[in-house]
């Protein structure tokens, strides 16, 4: 496969660290090279939030990505700051609901989807992350369907087991889009 | 021939290189006394100061540790959490504890650390030369107070045992002197009482120890044992300040 | 798992029970993984006062003859410089963890390389080395744990792995052995009470006498040689053929061997000296390259440290330029592209 360098940003409280997280697991059960590199600090609390997976069949070099060949973006700042920054042949998925710019960019493949508005709609409240991954699932097949299930149940923490059923829905309505 | 005195087994059988008339030599004893009482040298580890106490690993026979400046406290904290079966005191004066290591007493203390402090207070800096301590009393003449402790400029002095007896860790402090015969009893009596609140796993214990230094307060022996009485002791009150190694007692 | 928690994993299997540390960024999750873990298998974890106190609470562990660890970020390890210090001269084993961040000062949060001089050089007074490992792998990071507390026992002396944030804080696959294997160092010179079955044992770093205090600092020195001799780890990345070799260490080497990759497919003969151990330094391996390349470039979060043990190494033989960032900036692999390119006359 082609190594997947990926990011995925927006604020803090998102989930953007999380969606990152299932992502870079599922690569993992996959048997790839994986790596999942926060920002970390005042970020942390509040501001923007990213962070950097890579999927490779082969050893990861750098793991900050600078240059993605897949984004997902969550909030305006992240998407006017990552979105020139995309490979040429990238796949991006933007937040509609949250993000009103449209990218004039010919060389990328932009994919608008009201991510927060149809979590929102359809009872996945706070799950707009999941939605974003769904569709980033879809559009670039970054793992089996599979390891993303498995990955969820590792990544969700056992005291708020009952919540994966609803994460795993959230990105299968993503992969529906 | 019957012996009826002779050196505890765990002071070590070498001269003090401390000065005449100095008060630490009897501490040195009163220490090793308890530890030989109890029968506890061979578990029981000892942590020197930076000092004039900085050589006390020569004097003991027991395991002991030299520590950085005021870091006693630490250093035992590690020993005592390494190997909790063990008795592990510190042995530190007055810059050492109530200046540069104020942090690692008042954390330790508050902590429970069940550690025993020997706080030898002798209101000076006697290693390098006679400088102000923590300790030095209001308008008390040192090498860097040479108008005597002006507390508006120089600060006002540290009461120990008054301070660390307002935390929940400490199980026993008790301020003591070597200035006479029934004091030194006392404070042997004291010693043993904290060796013995350690070995009951009660927590942390100190006993303030109020000592002389004739070289850097320029007084004889006799002359600063009074002055140890005249100044120091009102000032720093003998007694218990805190002691929850009983049930029913504060 | 988070580079920090692998560190903490790893400690433990090495069998290290003793913890003791303070809170700072990009390290927390290490002190956090160990305050959930040491309870559970009747170790120690504790939150000292300060960094001054946890390492002398090391000091303290370390002399009662356990495997005590503390770590900390840069300013922190500035604060614990004199415990390290005591801990050199009273020849005792303990292990170190730096996640630096970028300084002087307060500085930031950011990953940087900015205290290899600290750490090889001068972390704390007087005449002494720590051995320091510079893990570039989450991976490694595990493996050179265990070699830290290994070797501080067989040497008696700390021990340090020098991380960065960006190792911290990365998640990676990460393998465990099944079975630890942890060599097992008698300390004969423990004072852990003699039991009065020994003489009475002392941990110590004074000596008023000088002649007393150099003949042990030249014995201290002795050891060094045979660390040296025996302890230098290094590893070479597509040098067979290379005649630009670029030097560069931890996290740095990561982002140098994307851009070597691409710089071999424009087809310019680059390799890549990565120094494992940055104390012992790899000087020999690095002369002798210097007799097979036509240039050196030195990568680092930094305005330029190890280049300057590079420059020493290489002895005038070949020009050794210098490549950094600073402050918590990562370099990009196409900057690094940029000066590789420039060297090769591309």
């Amino acid at each position: 496969m082609k190594t997947l360098n990926t990011i995925l940003a927006g604020f803090g409280g998102q989930g953007i660290l999380f969606a990152g997280k299932v992502m870079a697991y599922a690569g993992l059960i996959d048997e790839k090279e994986i790596s999942w590199l926060p920002s970390y600090g005042p970020e942390m609390r509040g501001g923007t939030a990213n962070c950097s997976i890579c999927i490779s069949d082969e050893p990861i070099g750098s793991p900050l990505v600078v240059n993605p060949n897949v984004l997902g973006v969550m909030n305006t700042p992240s998407y006017d700051k990552f979105i020139d920054s995309v490979e040429a042949g990238g796949v991006v998925v933007v937040d509609s609901t949250l993000i009103s710019q449209k990218c004039n960019r010919t060389d990328i493949t932009v994919y608008y989807i009201e991510a927060t508005a149809l979590a929102d709609e359809k009872g996945f409240h706070g799950l707009a992350n999941m939605i974003i991954l769904g569709k980033l699932l879809k559009e670039t097949r970054f793992a089996s369907m599979d390891a993303v299930k498995k990955s969820l149940a590792k990544c969700v923490p056992p005291k708020k087991a009952q919540l994966i059923e609803s994460n795993l829905a959230a990105i299968e309505l993503g992969m529906s889009l | 021939m019957a012996i009826v005195f002779q050196k505890p087994h765990a002071l070590a059988d070498r001269p003090f290189h401390y000065c005449p008339g100095c008060t630490h030599g009897i501490i040195h004893r009163l220490v090793a006394e308890v530890i030989d009482e109890l029968g506890i040298e061979g578990k029981t580890v000892g942590v020197a100061p930076v000092g004039c106490a900085v050589m006390a690993y020569d004097y003991f026979n027991c395991d002991m540790v030299e520590a950085p400046h005021g870091r006693a406290p630490a250093v035992a904290t590690g020993l005592k959490r390494a190997i909790p079966e063990n008795v592990v005191f510190t042995y530190q004066g007055d810059g050492d504890l109530a200046a540069i290591g104020t942090a690692e007493t008042v954390h330790s203390a508050t902590r429970g650390e069940n550690i025993t402090i020997i706080f030898v207070n002798n209101a000076i800096y006697g290693m390098t030369g006679g400088q102000m301590a923590p300790t030095t009393l209001p308008n008390q003449v040192t090498q860097t107070t040479p108008y005597g402790r002006d507390v508006a400029t120089a600060g006002h002095p540290v009461r120990i045992c008054e301070m660390l007896s307002t935390l929940d860790g400490v199980a026993y402090a008790e301020r003591v002197s070597v200035d006479n015969v029934p004091n030194v009893r006392n404070a042997k009596k004291a010693i043993k009482k904290a060796f013995e609140a350690q070995i009951n796993e009660k927590g942390f214990s100190i006993i303030e120890v109020l000592s002389t230094c004739p070289t850097n307060w320029g007084l004889s022996p006799s002359d600063a044992f009074e002055w140890l009485r005249g100044n120091m002791i009102p000032y720093y009150p003998l007694g218990v300040y805190k002691d929850k190694t009983e049930e029913g007692t504060l | 798992m988070k580079g920090n928690e692998a560190m903490a994993e790893a400690a433990i299997q090495a069998g290290c029970r003793h913890f003791f540390g303070y809170p700072i960024t990009p390290q927390t999750e290490l002190s956090a993984y160990m305050a959930k873990k040491m309870p559970k298998i009747g170790g120690t974890f504790l939150q000292a006062e300060s960094e001054i106190a946890a390492i002398n609470m090391v000091l303290g562990a370390a002399s009662a003859g356990v495997r005590a660890m503390t770590s900390s970020s840069s300013p922190g390890i500035s604060l614990k410089s004199e415990g390290v210090s005591y801990i050199a001269g009273s020849d005792l084993p303990c292990v170190l963890i730096n996640v630096q961040r970028g300084g002087p000062g307060l500085g930031g949060i950011q990953p940087s390389q900015a205290d290899y001089w600290q750490a090889t050089k001068a972390l704390g007074h007087g005449d002494y080395q720590l051995l320091v490992f510079a893990p570039s792998t989450v991976q490694e990071m595990v493996s050179l744990i265990f070699k830290a507390f290994d070797k501080a026992d067989e040497y008696r002396m700390p021990a340090m792995i020098l991380a960065d944030g960006m190792l911290g804080q990365m998640m990676e696959p990460v393998e465990f052995p099944e079975k630890a294997e942890v060599a097992k160092v008698e300390k004969p010179w423990a004072t852990n009470g003699h039991q009065g079955k020994r003489a009475h044992n002392v941990v110590n770093s004074l000596y008023l006498q000088a002649p007393e205090l150099e003949k042990h600092v030249v014995e201290r020195f002795k050891r060094y040689d045979i660390v040296k001799a025996n302890e230098v780890m290094v590893e070479n990345y597509k040098m067979e053929d290379a005649e630009v070799a670029v030097v560069t260490y931890g996290a740095t080497s990561r982002i140098v061997k994307s851009a070597v990759n691409s710089a071999r497919a424009l087809g310019i003969k680059v390799g890549c000296i990565r120094p494992i151990t940055l104390w012992p330094f790899p000087e020999k391996e690095i002369a002798a390259a210097a007799d097979k390349v036509q240039k050196f470039l030195c990568v680092e979060m930094s305005m330029g440290q190890m280049v300057e043990d590079v420059r020493l190494a290489v002895n005038g033989k070949k020009p050794v330029e210098f490549f950094g960032r600073t402050g918590g900036v990562i370099p990009t692999p196409a900057e690094v592209l940029e000066q590789i390119k420039k060297l090769a006359g591309k």
